[in-house]
């Protein structure tokens, strides 16, 4: 095992694919000479030179097009969108083309390709630069959604991304690219579709996702220091394909579920988990199922008020313990 | 006085020419079916022809090699037509049948054959540009040989993918032709009128540091021309090529638009002086292309395309379960365990 930030997972991640395939290569704003903005693709460039790491315009519609036309026709490139705000303005390439032209040529055309992007709030950014968007990209067909929470599934959930067949929307969490944790050596790829329980427990369980996971874990670890409850956590790691068997042993075992999400409140991907497992598990509950998330509120900057928007550790204590008491 | 051309001293010859007559005269045959086959309910949905447009689709298909990209907008039967699609599979899909190229799963709007180098038909304005720069930066990556040609109507100049794409193209020397097919209409309005510059694709070449071509869209030859010189130019590693197409849409935007908006004589004027396919018939006769071979042709086509209209209307419609397959690479559309 080594020991590697959540950043050098990234261009670990990345190496190691292009290292393994010629058809791999990586394009978008300040990502080569630079580095990239969040310095997570540092060395990339020296090491595979120009051709397969490029430096390319403030043209968040080109690199999605030029990505998917290359992916169509026999590429597998990884693309960053530098913070996933700037989506919006190549929403059409999620929304409308890579995710449909599969379904609309029934099966002619592919796509496998990645779209990395800085998502998340914790840098006092602002509310264009701090969005966590993955609940947009759960609402599509057609698409993957991706979102690790720590060094080892940055780099094996990557790895999966770029050899996956169908588009991939991979959401980094900035406020967790500085966290080190252990990567396995060699070569490592993780599976898709597959939530990981990360915090066994038995009174309760918590589903959460990205910089949620590691609050979430904090949280229940205090539960069970200051009042014995013992609470289990689950990684979700990819929101698309869903890995609801995990989430429903987990929810069926404890009969509680909270969700603990980073995206606004209406619509965020805790909702559908919810409801799937009122549907299916509702006999299993011991209780309401609780929503813990960001209000629907755009994200302000300020340091105070950024703290009591996102979720916190404490405020998932309290609501837990508030919930079960 | 220049020398009177004639088939023996022209750079195009007979075969080249009925080659690009018989693709302009299947694209209107086939697409004045389409107009028909709507009218009877039997095309559904929506459907974007490309009557009077015939030349610039047969003129750059003549032109391409077989490995070539093509990527279209909406208004996309006559590129897949002219790369050498399957009739009842073009008819099929715009009536949603089980025979169609895509089954009835994209319609008219997303006609797509990649056997035939038809990357597909894009129906959001300028998404398609980008991919053609996509396509163009693999073949360089890769080194093949391909090049991407795409196709969009002069409403697209004024979207930023547009921009985009030809600055990403240049930047990076892509092997990629860039057609506006300049039908004077964005829609239902004129495009000068809500653009600019006069030429609003070629009066922004300069901006990426290209050349502005014009060209007489209505004319097969000069169009078969300008395409061989930017694929030459494509396939040399000299990057892409911008080309204005003039021409004019003999249909309305789309269904059965009546296109009111027109001047009194406007269109008119364009069938009677300016049609692609009636130039180009008295050019052949010119040229001394006898009358026979020239009814041979139509003859033939009008014969393929009863044939392909009749199997398409005994098709059946797409059966339910193919529904959900092709959502995902595995074939389905499963989105969670």
């Amino acid at each position: 095992m080594a020991q590697l930030t959540y950043r050098e997972a990234v261009a670990a991640g990345i190496a190691q694919e292009m290292e393994r395939d010629e058809t791999v290569a990586f394009i978008g704003e300040d990502v080569a000479r630079a580095g990239g903005v969040f310095k997570a693709t540092v060395g990339l460039f020296d090491k595979f030179g120009p051709k397969r790491v490029i430096d390319t315009p403030i043209s968040e519609q080109a690199i999605l097009g030029a990505a998917m036309g290359a992916a169509m026709t026999g590429m597998r490139p990884i693309a960053e969108i530098m913070f996933s705000d700037f989506l919006a303005v190549c929403w059409d390439f999620v929304a409308n083309e890579m995710s449909k032209s599969r379904y609309m040529s029934d099966g002619q055309l592919k796509c496998p390709l990645v779209v990395r992007t800085g998502n998340g709030g914790g840098s006092r950014f602002g509310a264009q630069h701090s969005q966590s968007i993955e609940n947009w990209a759960m609402a599509i067909p057609g698409i993957k959604v991706v979102a690790p929470s720590t060094p080892a599934d940055v780099k094996g959930l990557l790895a999966a991304s770029v050899r996956d067949e169908d588009p991939v929307i991979f959401f980094e969490h900035k406020s967790l690219y500085a966290i080190k944790g252990e990567v396995p050596e060699g070569e490592h790829v993780d599976t898709l579709g597959t939530a990981k329980v990360v915090r066994p427990g038995k009174d309760a369980t918590i589903v959460a996702l990205a910089l949620m996971v590691p609050r979430a874990i904090q949280a229940a670890d205090k539960l069970m220091t200051d009042h014995g409850i013992d609470v289990e956590v689950v990684d979700i790691r990819t929101l698309v394909p869903l890995d609801m068997k995990t989430i429903s042993s987990s929810v069926a075992k404890t009969g509680r579920l909270f969700t603990v999400e980073e995206n606004p409140r209406l619509c965020g991907w805790g909702a559908e988990i919810v409801s799937i497992v009122v549907d299916e598990l509702f006999w299993e509950l011991d209780g309401p199922a609780v929503r813990i998330t960001t209000p629907h509120i755009p994200l302000p900057a300020a340091d105070n008020l950024e703290d009591i928007t996102i979720p916190s550790v404490d405020r998932i204590y309290s609501k837990i313990l508030d919930v079960l008491r | 006085m220049a020398k009177k051309k004639t088939l023996k001293n022209d750079d195009i010859d007979e075969k080249k020419r009925l080659e690009l007559y018989n693709s302009q005269y299947l694209i209107r045959v086939a697409e004045q079916r389409a107009y028909d086959l709507f009218l009877e309910n039997l095309v559904k949905g929506t459907s974007h022809l490309s009557l009077g447009q015939e030349a610039i689709a047969a003129g750059f298909a003549t032109a391409m090699q077989e490995n070539d990209k093509s990527f279209c907008t909406y208004r996309g039967h006559a590129h897949t037509l002219a790369r050498g699609a399957s009739v009842v599979g073009v008819l099929g899909e715009l009536m949603q049948r089980d025979c169609g190229l895509m089954r009835g799963k994209g319609g008219s709007m997303h006609l797509t054959d990649t056997s035939k180098g038809v990357m597909g038909s894009y129906a959001i304005i300028g998404a398609h540009l980008p991919m053609a720069v996509g396509s163009a930066w693999r073949a360089q990556y890769m080194g093949h040989d391909d090049v991407a040609t795409v196709f969009f109507g002069d409403g697209t100049t004024n979207i930023g993918a547009f921009h985009e794409a030809l600055n990403y193209a240049v930047v990076y020397k892509l092997p990629v032709v860039f057609v506006c097919e300049n039908n004077n209409y964005m829609e239902y309005t004129p495009i000068e009128s809500i653009t600019a510059v006069k030429n609003p694709a070629a009066d922004r070449a300069s901006a990426y540091g290209l050349d502005s071509i014009i060209i007489d869209g209505n004319d097969a030859d000069e169009v078969y021309r300008t395409a061989q010189v930017a694929y030459s130019k494509a396939r040399s590693g000299e990057g892409p090529s911008l080309i204005e197409c003039k021409t004019y849409r003999q249909s309305g935007h789309s269904r059965a638009d009546p296109g009111a908006y027109r001047p009194d004589g406007e269109l008119d004027h364009w069938k009677k002086n300016n049609d692609p396919i009636t130039r180009y018939r008295s050019r052949l006769i010119e040229f001394g292309v006898k009358q026979k071979i020239i009814d041979g042709i139509e003859e033939n086509i009008k014969r393929v395309v009863d044939e392909a209209t009749e199997e398409a209307k005994s098709s059946p419609v797409p059966p339910e379960e193919i529904l959900t397959t092709n959502v995902y690479a595995n074939g389905g559309w499963a989105w969670r365990n």
